[in-house]
């Protein structure tokens, strides 16, 4: 049986290519409108691209290392 | 002034949550649909103003007092109300229906409530309706429910106290603004935290919620968190430490959103996460961060409503929560994919849905107020909201890997509920004048300019990218992450395993040292009545006088005192 259409590995390589496409026009969209800067910083070319981006990051790094610490398992309080 | 004979809002919940008690089948199902319809109707024809309900112990209770803010918090517990008891509609368990109508009236019972007497009673009517939602889910929540009441009483004191002292210090009962400058309102403000979700003590929400059942966790999301909010926006607008507080519960929740696996808790610690928004949004306190905050709360309470109703239906139709269990949902459950997803944007405050006309108020007031440090952190924090709830949720229970599993959408009520709540948050986002037009505080704010949509979807889109590309690092295992209910689980009982056999021990000494001393000396009082002085014989004229000097002593004392 063949998997559903969005399962196929050809369609997610054609999902990955729209979605980088995308992710190019928001950036290439700055050029068209005009931004306020309110800090300086947020002013610098595609800065929500690259802070959101290096936010999540942070993030996900920052949960990984404090999962090595806190992280038990699941049935940890059913002992 | 409105009539001696205004009706509170909230009757029409609590009066029938009492006939829910009683009622079976088709009225039943219908009480449970028409008494928040009538809520919502009392709520828009209550006109503005209060009037004196009575006096309770020599303080003037005002049990309706109507403002803008009262009947834009009052519409949206209404509608949730309605939706969550649409959803619940085959939910056979009646206690869990009724409790959740009792809830819904008592938040509405603090949402109109012009003095903190009738504020502390209806608060302690949420927590005891919820605690019995948490418990009608059977015995597996039995225990997480009396952790979560219990944290609430403790919440209650703390308020109770507070508001002793706050009307000792005022002479009157009232509930009006207030700063946190005395110790009175510094406890009513930790009341008020606690049910917001407030650190240290928020681990109570993801511990209890998720334990309720499918229908039971829609409604809860709803009303403790936000009447928190509520009650902080009527009482401590503007209270600096807020934005500190509600950054901190903005991270905290999309941290242990990013290490959880069951879907409803990751969904528990968004709350915690969004919640964090709207007091941060407090605590700038401006008009627009006020407005921010009121909205945000409206709009929040639909798309987490509707993102619960999405995991609600997954647990309904296949009897799992976990994300290692679940994936590839989409194939069969078209329907509550889509709705799921639409929550997901909203959450993430994506342009064209709800989250975005509110949420952005809330950074742009940091940004207007000149506040560098909290504009970044919050606009951080909503690229988080994407990565943790806008993206994870739905990816993880409805995509990811295929889990087998092939159940159908739920039941027609159960769409219905989610239908009509994704369309009032697309609703809502495609015509956000329909908000703005009954926003308690006067601002201006227009959310569709170029710059605010081309950054948001750099934000969130690239958030996106970082999701995937670190999607290794987000895989699912069977871990639970441990809180400062740490301390209170095993902590503390692990401190008592130790502390009592110890005061034990040492009691049995002292006592086993006091009754030696004790029983040598009975014991020789105790011989003296076989051997010694009491067992001499005496002749009847001595035994005569002790007893008339007895006598003679008992009537001295008895006259004399």
């Amino acid at each position: 049986m063949k998997p559903h259409w969005l399962r196929r590995p050809e369609t997610i390589r054609k999902l990955w290519i729209v979605f980088v496409a995308v992710l190019a026009g928001t950036v290439a969209a700055e050029i068209a409108i005009k931004r306020h800067a309110i800090f300086g910083v947020d002013g610098i070319f595609g800065f929500n691209a690259w802070y959101g981006f290096a936010a999540c990051v942070a993030m996900v790094i920052f949960a990984k290392l404090l999962g090595y610490v806190l992280k038990r398992s699941d049935t940890y309080y059913d002992r | 002034m409105i009539g001696e004979l205004a009706v509170p809002p909230g009757a029409a919940l609590i009066l029938g949550a009492i006939g829910l008690a009683f009622a079976q089948g088709r009225l039943r199902q219908a009480l449970m649909l028409a008494a928040p319809l009538s809520a919502l109707w009392l709520v828009w024809i209550a006109p503005d103003g209060a009037a004196p309900s009575g006096r309770f112990m020599g303080y003037a209770l005002t049990v309706v007092k109507v403002d803008a803010l009262a009947r834009w918090f009052g519409t949206v517990f209404a509608l949730m109300a309605f939706a969550g008891g649409l959803f619940a509609l085959k939910q056979r368990n009646r206690l869990e229906t009724a409790a959740a109508q009792l809830y819904a009236g008592a938040a509405l019972g603090v949402v109109f409530a012009g003095d903190l007497i009738t504020v502390f009673v209806c608060w302690e009517v949420m927590a005891l309706a919820s605690t019995l939602i948490v418990w009608s889910a059977g015995a597996a929540a039995r225990a997480a429910g009396l952790r979560y009441l219990l944290i609430h009483l403790l919440g209650g004191m703390l308020l109770m106290i507070g508001i002793a002292g706050e009307i000792k210090a005022t002479g009157s009962a009232s509930f009006v603004s207030m700063q946190p400058d005395s110790a009175a309102r510094w406890l009513i403000l930790a009341g008020f935290l606690l049910n917001a979700g407030a650190p240290p003590l928020s681990a109570w929400l993801p511990d209890a919620y998720p334990r309720s059942s499918f229908s039971g966790m829609v409604v809860l999301s709803a009303f403790t968190t936000k009447t928190a909010v509520f009650v902080l926006l009527r009482g401590f607008p503007g209270a600096e430490i807020l934005i500190w507080i509600g950054l901190f519960m903005v991270f905290y929740g999309i941290v242990y959103a990013i290490l959880e696996n069951d879907m409803r808790r990751i969904l528990a610690y968004s709350i915690v996460n969004q919640v964090g928004f709207m007091v941060a949004g407090i605590g700038i306190g401006t008009e627009l961060a006020l407005n921010g905050a009121a909205s945000h709360a409206f709009a929040h309470i639909i798309y987490k409503a509707l993102l619960l109703m999405s995991a609600g239906s997954v647990l309904y139709m296949t009897g799992k929560s976990k994300c290692t269990d679940l994936g590839g949902l989409f194939q069969t459950m078209p329907l509550t994919t889509i709705c799921g997803i639409i929550g997901a944007l909203s959450i993430s405050a994506f342009p064209l849905t709800s989250g975005f006309v509110t949420k952005s108020m809330i950074s742009e007031a940091a940004g207007e107020r000149g506040l560098a440090l909290v504009w970044f952190l919050l606009t951080a924090g909503s690229a988080g909201v994407f990565l943790h709830a806008g993206i994870k949720f739905p990816w993880f229970v409805f995509f990811q890997k295929d889990s087998g599993l092939r159940p159908p959408d739920p039941p027609l009520n159960m769409k219905a509920a989610m239908v009509l709540f994704a369309g009032l948050c697309l609703l809502l986002g495609i015509a956000p004048g329909l908000i703005y037009a009954y926003l308690p505080f006067s601002s201006r704010f227009v959310p569709y300019t170029g710059d605010h949509v081309v950054s948001q979807l750099q934000l969130l889109l690239f958030s996106g990218l970082a999701f995937f590309l670190m999607l290794g690092w987000l895989k699912r295992t069977l871990t639970i992450t441990l809180d400062t209910d740490w301390f209170y689980r095993r902590f503390g009982p692990a401190l008592l395993g130790i502390a009592v056999p110890l005061i034990a021990a040492t009691w049995r000494r002292i006592a086993g040292a006091v009754s030696t001393v004790i029983g040598s000396g009975l014991l020789r009082l105790g011989l003296s009545f076989r051997t010694g002085y009491f067992a001499r014989e005496r002749a009847s004229g001595t035994m005569a006088l002790i007893a008339i000097c007895g006598v003679g002593l008992y009537l001295f004392v008895h006259l004399a005192f």
